[in-house]
C-alpha cells in the first residue's frame, strides 16, 4: 500500500537498528543500567507491540510506555458521570467505540447500553451533530474525549452547532492537555528517564514549541515521533543520538505532518471554545494542574456539565494497582502485582489494562504471558532473597 | 402432494403478525414463499419433520454431522451477498469443515411485523440459489413472526447435516510439529464489507463479502490430502480466533508469516483508518487448514485450480514452542504474540 509500506521497510529497518547498535558506547549511562526512553503517546505503544519494535531493540534501551491514551486516563468517576448522563430518558450519548468499554465504579458505557441506555458509537463529532439535528425531541451528547489532537474536531462542532443554532447539542468535555501532563512525570522524584518521544499528532496541533520545555528547564532531549515503525526507530535513534552528543532539543522526526508552529486554525478554534480547568483527574496519576479543559462559559448552552447534573463524585484507582509506577517507568507492566491475574483486558482493573493503546493491554495482548508472570514470580523471589539477606 | 400442487398466494405486501398465528395467512406464507421458493420433495410433503432413508446415508460414510448457527446480520443485504445466502453457507461450511458432506438443512425463520414480502422472497430465492449450487436441500422449517421491536426486521436459523466419508479423521487437536497453514485466500473480506455497507464510513470502494460454500473446494482438499489434521472456517473472531483454537487444543505454537498472509489492499486501507486488524476480521468464505508438509505443494496447487481457491496461500508452520500461543513473525522483522480477540471489534457481522 502506498504510502504506508515505505515506513514498514525491514531493510531500512535493519539499517536503522545498526545504526542504533553503533551509538551503544557513545553513551553514558549510570551503573550500567539501560536507558529509558518514554514514548508518551498511546499510538506509539501500540504501533511499538504491533510490530514487535521492543523485543528487536538491544538490552541497554528499556521503553518506557507513558499515560498518552486518553481512554485509559479516564478517572472511574467521569465515567460514572457518563452513564448517569446516558442513562437520563431524553439523552442520546454518543462516543468514540473505545470509551465504550472503560470501567466505572458500577458500570461501564457498554453495560449501561446493554440495560437500556440509548448510547451509540460514532466515528466523529459531527455525527453526533448530524443525529441532534435529526432528533429535535432528545439531547445529543457528545462525550469529548482525547488530547489536543481531537480538540479542534470536537471545537469546530461546536462552533458549527452555535452558527446553526441547534439548541439539543452539546458536550460531555474530558478534554486533557499533554504538557501539564508531561510535566508532571518530570517533576516525580522516582522519575528515571533519559529521552522522550513527544506524540506525533498532538504536536501536529500545538506545534514543537510546547515540548521547549523538556529539553531546557530539565535537561532532556525530545524528538516529535510519527506513527509508523520506521517513525519510531528514526526517534528513538534521534534521541541516543542527541545523549551521544550531550545534546538537549526538541526536534522533528514527523515532519512531513507536523509544522513547527502548529495548526494555527485549530488552535484558534480551541482558544474560543475551550479554557484551561484548574486541575484535572488522571486515573493513574493522580490530580494534575491545569491537565484538562472545559468549554467558556459563553458556550455554557453546549456544555452538558452545565446543563445537566452530573454526580462529580471522585473515585479513587483500587490500591492495588501500579498503574502510576508503571507510567513513570518505576516498574515494568510485568512487574505489577495484578497483572494478568486480577487485571487482564476483559475486566481491567487498572488504567493501562482497559485499551489496546494502554501499556499493560499492549502487554498481555502481544506480548508472552506465561514468560511474563514466570518473570514476576522470578523477580519476587530475588527480591524476597534480597531482603532478607539484608 | 407435489409441489404442482401448491397454489397457495400470499398476497400482502408486508408482514403481519397473522402470517406467524398458525391460521390460514401462514399457510399462505409457508407455501407460497417457503415451499414454492426452496422447491424440494421432502418439505413439500408439509409434515411436521423431514424424512430419511437410513440406507443412503450409511452408503456415503461412517458418521453423522450436524451442526447449527443463527444469522442476525445488519444490514440484511450488503455487497457480494445478504442474510439468505449467509445462512446456508454459514450452516454448509461448519459441516464442511469437518470433513462432511453437507445434505439436508433446516430453516427457522423469526421475522418482525411489517417485514416487506418483497425482501423475504428474495432472501428465499438467495437461500434456494445458494443452496443448489452447495448441492443441499433445505428439507424442514419454521417461522414465527414477532411484534415491531422484538426482533430486527429477520433472523435466520439454519441446521445442517452431513455424513463424514470413513477414514476422514479431522479435530483441532491433531495439529502437529512441521504441519503447514494453509488458507484459501484473502482475509477479513465479510467484516470490511459489512463495515462498508453500512456506509458510516463513506469509503470509495465497494468491498464485497467472500460469503460461500466451501463444501465443493474441501471435497477436492480430502481427494488430494485425506489426512488433513485441522480445519475450520474463519467467522467471527477471524482467523486468530481459529488458530488459537488450533494452537490450545493441540498444545503446539503456531507461527504465522505477516508477508504471506493475503489481505485485500481496500481490507488493510480500512483497517489502517479504523485501527482494525485483518486477523480479526470475520470472513464467510475462508477455511483454514492444518497439513502435513509434504502434501502441502500438491493440496496448495488443487485449490488453486478451484474458484473458492484461487488465492490460496500457506501461510505459517506449526512448531512446539510456545505451546499454545500464536506467534506472527511482522512483516517488519519483529514478532508479537496473537491473541484471542477480546470484547467485539464490531457488532452483528453475521
Amino acid at each position: 500500500m502506498k504510502y504506508v509500506d515505505e515506513f514498514r521497510d525491514p531493510i531500512k529497518a535493519k539499517a536503522l537498528f545498526n545504526e542504533i547498535h553503533a551509538l551503544k558506547d557513545k553513551i553514558k549511562r549510570v551503573d550500567n543500567k539501560p536507558l529509558q526512553l518514554m514514548e508518551f503517546c498511546g499510538g506509539h505503544t501500540h504501533t511499538i507491540f504491533r510490530y514487535g519494535i521492543e523485543q528487536m531493540l538491544p538490552d541497554w534501551i528499556e521503553l518506557v510506555h507513558g499515560p498518552g491514551c486518553p481512554v485509559c486516563v479516564l478517572p472511574m468517576g467521569r465515567v460514572d458521570d457518563c452513564v448517569t448522563l446516558a442513562e437520563r430518558p431524553d439523552v442520546i450519548f454518543t462516543t468514540f467505540g473505545d470509551a465504550m468499554r472503560v470501567p466505572g465504579s458500577k458500570k461501564s458505557l457498554l453495560q449501561a447500553k446493554a440495560d437500556g441506555a440509548d448510547i451509540r458509537m460514532v466515528y466523529s463529532p459531527l455525527d453526533a451533530l448530524e443525529l441532534a439535528r435529526k432528533n429535535l425531541d432528545r439531547q445529543v451528547i457528545f462525550f469529548a474525549l482525547g488530547f489536543e489532537t481531537t480538540m479542534p474536531s470536537t471545537a469546530l462542532t461546536v462552533l458549527q452547532a452555535e452558527s446553526e443554532g441547534i439548541e439539543n447539542f452539546s458536550l460531555f468535555c474530558n478534554h486533557i492537555t499533554t504538557v501539564p501532563t508531561i510535566k508532571a512525570i518530570l517533576d516525580s522524584p522516582d522519575m528515571q528517564i533519559d529521552g522522550f518521544l513527544a506524540p506525533g499528532h498532538v504536536s501536529m496541533v500545538v506545534g514543537e514549541k510546547p515540548f521547549e520545555f523538556v529539553a531546557e528547564t530539565y535537561d532532556k532531549p525530545i524528538v516529535v515521533t510519527g506513527f509508523e515503525p520506521l517513525d519510531i526507530l528514526q526517534s528513538i535513534w534521534m534521541v541516543l543520538k542527541q545523549l551521544a552528543e550531550n545534546r538537549c532539543e526538541v526536534e522533528n522526526q514527523y515532519a512531513r505532518i507536523v509544522a513547527a508552529t502548529g495548526n494555527p486554525p485549530g488552535l484558534d478554534a480551541i482558544s474560543k471554545v475551550f479554557e484551561l480547568r484548574e486541575f484535572f483527574e488522571w486515573r493513574g496519576l493522580g490530580s494534575i494542574d491545569h491537565s484538562g479543559v472545559k468549554m467558556r462559559e459563553h458556550f455554557s448552552g453546549f456544555d452538558a456539565e452545565r446543563k445537566f447534573s452530573v454526580p462529580n463524585i471522585k473515585i479513587a484507582d483500587p490500591k492495588s494497582c501500579q498503574c502510576g509506577e508503571v507510567l513513570k517507568g518505576v516498574i515494568r507492566p510485568w512487574e505489577c502485582k495484578v497483572f494478568g491475574s486480577s487485571c487482564t483486558p476483559e475486566i481491567p482493573m487498572g488504567a493501562l489494562m482497559v485499551s489496546t493503546e494502554g501499556a499493560c493491554a499492549a502487554y498481555y495482548n502481544f506480548g508472552n504471558l506465561p514468560e511474563l508472570l514466570a518473570k514476576r514470580k522470578q523477580k519476587k523471589l530475588n527480591n524476597d532473597t534480597e531482603e532478607s539477606a539484608a | 402432494m407435489s409441489t404442482a400442487q401448491v397454489k397457495r398466494k400470499l398476497r400482502s405486501d408486508i408482514i403481519t403478525l397473522a402470517h406467524g398465528s398458525g391460521g390460514k395467512a401462514m399457510r399462505d406464507l409457508i407455501e407460497d414463499v417457503f415451499v414454492g421458493g426452496f422447491n424440494n420433495t421432502h418439505l413439500s410433503q408439509l409434515e411436521d419433520q423431514a424424512r430419511f432413508d437410513l440406507n443412503s446415508l450409511t452408503a456415503q460414510g461412517d458418521r453423522l454431522a450436524m451442526t447449527t448457527d443463527s444469522y442476525v446480520v445488519d444490514p440484511l443485504f450488503f455487497p457480494g451477498g445478504d442474510i439468505g445466502k449467509l445462512a446456508i453457507t454459514g450452516t454448509v461450511n461448519d459441516l464442511a469443515v469437518g470433513g462432511a458432506k453437507p445434505l439436508y438443512l433446516t430453516c427457522g425463520m423469526i421475522i418482525e411485523e411489517g417485514f416487506p414480502v418483497e425482501d423475504l422472497r428474495r432472501i428465499v430465492t438467495s437461500m434456494k440459489a445458494t443452496a443448489d449450487a452447495a448441492g443441499v436441500s433445505i428439507v424442514t422449517g419454521d417461522t414465527k413472526v414477532v411484534h415491531r421491536g422484538a426482533a430486527d426486521k429477520l433472523f435466520i436459523n439454519t441446521a445442517g447435516i452431513g455424513v463424514i466419508p470413513q477414514g476422514v479423521n479431522i479435530t483441532a487437536s491433531r495439529a502437529q510439529v512441521d504441519d503447514v497453514i494453509i488458507i484459501n485466500g484473502y482475509v477479513g473480506d465479510h467484516g470490511a464489507a459489512i463495515v462498508d455497507a453500512r456506509g458510516e464510513m463513506e469509503l470509495e470502494n465497494t468491498i464485497e463479502t467472500d460469503c460461500q460454500s466451501l463444501n465443493g473446494l474441501i471435497e477436492t482438499m480430502l481427494e488430494v490430502c485425506p489426512d488433513i489434521h485441522c480445519m475450520r472456517d474463519a467467522t467471527r473472531g477471524g482467523i486468530a480466533t481459529v488458530l488459537n483454537e488450533f494452537a490450545e487444543s493441540s498444545n503446539v505454537s503456531i507461527t504465522l508469516n505477516e508477508a504471506a498472509l493475503p489481505v485485500r489492499a481496500e481490507v488493510r486501507g480500512m483497517c489502517e483508518i479504523l485501527g482494525l486488524d485483518p486477523l480479526y476480521l470475520a470472513n464467510e468464505g475462508k477455511v483454514i487448514a492444518i497439513v502435513p508438509a509434504d502434501s502441502a505443494d500438491d493440496l496448495l496447487s488443487a485449490m488453486k485450480q478451484q474458484a473458492a481457491g484461487i488465492d490460496s496461500a500457506i501461510i505459517g508452520t506449526v512448531k512446539a514452542e510456545p505451546s499454545s500461543r500464536v506467534v506472527l513473525n511482522t512483516s517488519f522483522g519483529g514478532e508479537r504474540i496473537v491473541d484471542m480477540l477480546v470484547g467485539e471489534q464490531l457488532p452483528r457481522i453475521c
